[in-house]
Protein backbone atom coordinates (compact mmCIF):
# COMPACT_ATOMS: atom_id res chain seq x y z
CA UNK A 1 0.00 0.00 0.00
CA UNK A 2 1.46 3.40 -0.84
CA UNK A 3 1.83 6.11 1.77
CA UNK A 4 -0.71 8.44 0.18
CA UNK A 5 -3.46 5.95 0.84
CA UNK A 6 -2.76 5.83 4.56
CA UNK A 7 -4.90 8.22 6.61
CA UNK A 8 -3.24 9.57 9.75
CA UNK A 9 -4.59 9.08 13.27
CA UNK A 10 -6.16 12.56 13.47
CA UNK A 11 -8.11 11.98 10.26
CA UNK A 12 -9.38 8.64 11.52
CA UNK A 13 -10.46 10.14 14.87
CA UNK A 14 -12.27 13.03 13.16
CA UNK A 15 -14.00 10.64 10.81
CA UNK A 16 -15.18 8.43 13.68
CA UNK A 17 -16.58 11.49 15.45
CA UNK A 18 -18.54 12.35 12.31
CA UNK A 19 -19.79 8.78 11.97
CA UNK A 20 -20.83 8.72 15.62
CA UNK A 21 -22.72 11.99 15.32
CA UNK A 22 -24.54 10.89 12.17
CA UNK A 23 -25.33 7.49 13.67
CA UNK A 24 -26.79 9.09 16.80
CA UNK A 25 -28.90 11.50 14.75
CA UNK A 26 -30.27 8.65 12.65
CA UNK A 27 -30.93 6.36 15.63
CA UNK A 28 -28.08 3.97 14.82
CA UNK A 29 -25.27 2.61 17.00
CA UNK A 30 -21.65 2.19 16.01
CA UNK A 31 -19.67 -0.83 17.14
CA UNK A 32 -18.40 0.01 20.63
CA UNK A 33 -15.21 -1.99 20.20
CA UNK A 34 -12.96 1.03 19.65
CA UNK A 35 -10.07 -0.80 18.04
CA UNK A 36 -12.43 -2.56 15.66
CA UNK A 37 -14.27 0.63 14.70
CA UNK A 38 -10.96 2.43 14.21
CA UNK A 39 -9.86 -0.32 11.80
CA UNK A 40 -13.08 -0.04 9.82
CA UNK A 41 -12.94 3.76 9.73
CA UNK A 42 -9.37 3.60 8.46
CA UNK A 43 -10.38 1.10 5.77
CA UNK A 44 -13.20 3.40 4.68
CA UNK A 45 -10.85 6.39 4.39
CA UNK A 46 -8.35 4.32 2.40
CA UNK A 47 -11.14 3.34 0.04
CA UNK A 48 -12.30 6.94 -0.28
CA UNK A 49 -8.80 7.89 -1.44
CA UNK A 50 -8.53 4.92 -3.71
CA UNK A 51 -11.94 5.05 -5.37
CA UNK A 52 -13.35 8.49 -4.57
CA UNK A 53 -16.15 7.13 -2.41
CA UNK A 54 -16.51 5.37 0.94
CA UNK A 55 -16.71 1.83 -0.32
CA UNK A 56 -17.26 -0.91 2.28
CA UNK A 57 -13.84 -1.98 3.62
CA UNK A 58 -14.97 -5.61 3.78
CA UNK A 59 -16.08 -5.89 0.18
CA UNK A 60 -14.17 -5.84 -3.09
CA UNK A 61 -14.94 -2.64 -5.01
CA UNK A 62 -14.68 -2.60 -8.79
CA UNK A 63 -13.74 1.09 -8.83
CA UNK A 64 -16.79 2.16 -10.87
CA UNK A 65 -19.17 4.23 -8.79
CA UNK A 66 -22.25 2.93 -10.57
CA UNK A 67 -21.35 -0.70 -9.87
CA UNK A 68 -20.28 0.00 -6.28
CA UNK A 69 -23.21 2.30 -5.40
CA UNK A 70 -24.84 -0.34 -3.21
CA UNK A 71 -21.72 -0.88 -1.07
CA UNK A 72 -20.92 2.76 -0.34
CA UNK A 73 -21.16 3.12 3.44
CA UNK A 74 -23.84 3.07 4.77
CA UNK A 75 -24.67 0.33 2.29
CA UNK A 76 -28.07 -0.76 0.99
CA UNK A 77 -27.78 -3.90 3.12
CA UNK A 78 -27.17 -2.25 6.49
CA UNK A 79 -30.80 -2.05 7.61
CA UNK A 80 -31.85 -5.60 6.64
CA UNK A 81 -28.63 -7.00 8.16
CA UNK A 82 -29.16 -5.03 11.38
CA UNK A 83 -32.70 -6.37 11.59
CA UNK A 84 -31.72 -9.96 10.88
CA UNK A 85 -28.24 -10.30 12.42
CA UNK A 86 -27.86 -7.32 14.74
CA UNK A 87 -24.95 -5.93 12.74
CA UNK A 88 -24.17 -4.73 9.25
CA UNK A 89 -21.87 -6.87 7.09
CA UNK A 90 -18.62 -5.28 8.29
CA UNK A 91 -20.08 -4.68 11.80
CA UNK A 92 -19.45 -0.93 11.85
CA UNK A 93 -23.14 -0.56 12.73
CA UNK A 94 -24.63 -2.80 15.38
CA UNK A 95 -28.00 -3.22 17.04
CA UNK A 96 -28.62 -1.54 20.39
CA UNK A 97 -28.44 -4.92 22.19
CA UNK A 98 -24.99 -5.56 20.80
CA UNK A 99 -23.84 -1.95 21.39
CA UNK A 100 -24.83 -2.35 25.05
CA UNK A 101 -23.03 -5.66 25.32
CA UNK A 102 -26.26 -7.59 25.96
CA UNK A 103 -25.78 -9.75 22.91
CA UNK A 104 -22.75 -11.26 21.18
CA UNK A 105 -21.67 -10.17 17.72
CA UNK A 106 -21.72 -13.03 15.22
CA UNK A 107 -20.57 -13.16 11.57
CA UNK A 108 -23.00 -11.71 9.03
CA UNK A 109 -23.29 -13.63 5.76
CA UNK A 110 -23.07 -11.69 2.49
CA UNK A 111 -26.55 -10.91 1.14
CA UNK A 112 -25.33 -8.86 -1.80
CA UNK A 113 -26.04 -10.43 -5.16
CA UNK A 114 -22.95 -10.29 -7.44
CA UNK A 115 -23.36 -7.51 -10.02
CA UNK A 116 -23.48 -9.84 -13.01
CA UNK A 117 -26.29 -11.88 -11.44
CA UNK A 118 -28.54 -8.95 -10.54
CA UNK A 119 -31.74 -8.43 -12.46
CA UNK A 120 -33.58 -5.18 -12.97
CA UNK A 121 -36.04 -6.08 -10.22
CA UNK A 122 -33.26 -6.51 -7.65
CA UNK A 123 -32.09 -3.00 -8.37
CA UNK A 124 -35.30 -1.07 -8.73
CA UNK A 125 -38.63 -2.30 -7.23
CA UNK A 126 -41.62 -3.66 -9.09
CA UNK A 127 -42.91 -1.70 -12.06
CA UNK A 128 -46.50 -0.66 -11.51
CA UNK A 129 -46.31 2.54 -13.51
CA UNK A 130 -49.29 2.84 -15.79
CA UNK A 131 -51.67 1.36 -13.26
CA UNK A 132 -51.83 4.51 -11.11
CA UNK A 133 -51.70 8.21 -11.90
CA UNK A 134 -49.45 10.45 -9.79
CA UNK A 135 -48.86 14.19 -10.11
CA UNK A 136 -45.15 13.64 -9.40
CA UNK A 137 -42.97 10.51 -9.18
CA UNK A 138 -42.09 9.00 -5.79
CA UNK A 139 -38.36 8.50 -5.08
CA UNK A 140 -36.98 6.07 -2.52
CA UNK A 141 -33.63 6.34 -0.77
CA UNK A 142 -31.98 2.94 -1.22
CA UNK A 143 -30.04 3.35 2.03
CA UNK A 144 -32.75 4.26 4.52
CA UNK A 145 -36.07 3.95 2.68
CA UNK A 146 -37.01 7.65 2.85
CA UNK A 147 -39.74 8.42 0.32
CA UNK A 148 -40.50 11.74 -1.33
CA UNK A 149 -42.81 12.89 -4.10
CA UNK A 150 -41.11 15.43 -6.38
CA UNK A 151 -39.83 15.74 -9.93
CA UNK A 152 -36.28 14.64 -9.09
CA UNK A 153 -34.68 13.07 -6.01
CA UNK A 154 -33.05 15.49 -3.52
CA UNK A 155 -29.29 16.16 -3.80
CA UNK A 156 -28.85 14.49 -0.40
CA UNK A 157 -31.27 12.33 1.53
CA UNK A 158 -32.51 14.54 4.38
CA UNK A 159 -32.55 11.51 6.68
CA UNK A 160 -29.32 9.61 6.01
CA UNK A 161 -27.37 11.96 3.68
CA UNK A 162 -27.16 9.42 0.86
CA UNK A 163 -26.39 11.12 -2.47
CA UNK A 164 -28.92 11.68 -5.28
CA UNK A 165 -27.64 8.77 -7.37
CA UNK A 166 -28.60 6.35 -4.56
CA UNK A 167 -32.32 6.96 -5.02
CA UNK A 168 -34.58 4.79 -7.11
CA UNK A 169 -37.86 5.73 -8.71
CA UNK A 170 -40.33 3.93 -6.46
CA UNK A 171 -43.62 4.94 -8.05
CA UNK B 1 -0.16 -14.93 -9.40
CA UNK B 2 2.08 -14.64 -6.36
CA UNK B 3 0.96 -15.14 -2.80
CA UNK B 4 2.56 -13.64 0.27
CA UNK B 5 3.95 -16.35 2.45
CA UNK B 6 3.73 -16.52 6.26
CA UNK B 7 6.00 -19.06 7.89
CA UNK B 8 4.92 -21.41 10.63
CA UNK B 9 4.09 -25.02 11.36
CA UNK B 10 2.98 -27.12 8.40
CA UNK B 11 -0.73 -27.84 8.94
CA UNK B 12 -1.44 -28.66 5.30
CA UNK B 13 -2.07 -26.25 2.49
CA UNK B 14 -3.73 -23.05 3.70
CA UNK B 15 -4.61 -20.23 1.33
CA UNK B 16 -6.30 -17.01 2.40
CA UNK B 17 -7.93 -14.59 -0.02
CA UNK B 18 -8.31 -11.29 1.81
CA UNK B 19 -8.80 -7.54 1.44
CA UNK B 20 -6.19 -5.17 2.87
CA UNK B 21 -8.92 -2.90 4.32
CA UNK B 22 -11.08 -5.64 5.84
CA UNK B 23 -11.12 -6.05 9.60
CA UNK B 24 -12.51 -9.62 9.46
CA UNK B 25 -9.70 -10.59 7.09
CA UNK B 26 -7.24 -9.16 9.62
CA UNK B 27 -8.88 -11.19 12.41
CA UNK B 28 -8.50 -14.31 10.26
CA UNK B 29 -4.82 -13.58 9.56
CA UNK B 30 -4.17 -12.92 13.24
CA UNK B 31 -5.87 -16.19 14.21
CA UNK B 32 -3.78 -18.20 11.72
CA UNK B 33 -0.64 -16.52 13.03
CA UNK B 34 -1.67 -17.10 16.67
CA UNK B 35 -2.18 -20.77 15.84
CA UNK B 36 1.31 -20.80 14.37
CA UNK B 37 0.21 -22.12 11.00
CA UNK B 38 2.12 -21.71 7.76
CA UNK B 39 -0.08 -20.08 5.13
CA UNK B 40 -0.24 -18.11 1.91
CA UNK B 41 -2.38 -15.06 1.43
CA UNK B 42 -3.26 -12.49 -1.20
CA UNK B 43 -4.80 -9.04 -0.78
CA UNK B 44 -7.11 -9.17 -3.76
CA UNK B 45 -7.95 -5.43 -3.60
CA UNK B 46 -4.28 -4.59 -4.14
CA UNK B 47 -3.81 -6.89 -7.15
CA UNK B 48 -3.93 -5.41 -10.62
CA UNK B 49 -4.71 -6.62 -14.13
CA UNK B 50 -4.45 -10.31 -14.83
CA UNK B 51 -3.40 -11.25 -11.28
CA UNK B 52 -6.59 -9.70 -9.94
CA UNK B 53 -8.78 -11.53 -12.45
CA UNK B 54 -7.07 -14.84 -11.71
CA UNK B 55 -7.53 -14.32 -7.95
CA UNK B 56 -11.22 -13.41 -8.34
CA UNK B 57 -11.80 -16.54 -10.45
CA UNK B 58 -10.09 -18.64 -7.79
CA UNK B 59 -12.26 -17.15 -5.03
CA UNK B 60 -15.45 -17.62 -7.07
CA UNK B 61 -14.55 -21.25 -7.67
CA UNK B 62 -14.85 -21.87 -3.91
CA UNK B 63 -17.22 -19.07 -2.98
CA UNK B 64 -19.52 -17.82 -5.78
CA UNK B 65 -20.45 -14.67 -3.85
CA UNK B 66 -16.75 -13.65 -3.96
CA UNK B 67 -16.77 -12.34 -0.40
CA UNK B 68 -13.82 -12.03 1.95
CA UNK B 69 -12.13 -13.55 3.81
CA UNK B 70 -12.25 -16.78 1.81
CA UNK B 71 -10.01 -19.32 3.48
CA UNK B 72 -9.06 -22.63 1.88
CA UNK B 73 -7.74 -25.30 4.26
CA UNK B 74 -6.96 -28.46 2.29
CA UNK B 75 -10.15 -28.95 0.29
CA UNK B 76 -12.36 -27.15 2.79
CA UNK B 77 -13.51 -23.59 2.18
CA UNK B 78 -14.43 -21.28 5.08
CA UNK B 79 -16.12 -17.99 4.19
CA UNK B 80 -16.00 -15.22 6.77
CA UNK B 81 -14.19 -15.11 10.10
CA UNK B 82 -15.44 -18.27 11.77
CA UNK B 83 -13.03 -18.97 14.58
CA UNK B 84 -14.51 -22.32 15.61
CA UNK B 85 -14.62 -23.70 12.09
CA UNK B 86 -11.08 -22.57 11.38
CA UNK B 87 -9.79 -24.23 14.56
CA UNK B 88 -11.68 -27.42 13.74
CA UNK B 89 -10.28 -27.51 10.22
CA UNK B 90 -6.78 -27.08 11.66
CA UNK B 91 -7.53 -29.71 14.32
CA UNK B 92 -6.65 -27.31 17.15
Amino acid sequence: MNEQEMPNDAEVINFIERLEKEARQGGYDLNQNKEFTRGLAKGLLINERRYGYLSCPCRLAVNEREKDLDIICPCYYRDPDLAEYGACYCALYVSRDIARGQKELSPVPERRIPFEKRTKLDLTGADISGSIKLSVPVWRCLVCGYLCGRDTPPELCPICKASKDRFERFL
Amino acid sequence: MNFEHVDGKDKGKITLYALSTCIWCKETKDLLSDLGAKYDYAYVDLLKGNDREVAIEQVKHYNPSCSFPTLIIGDKCIVGYKEKEIKEALKV
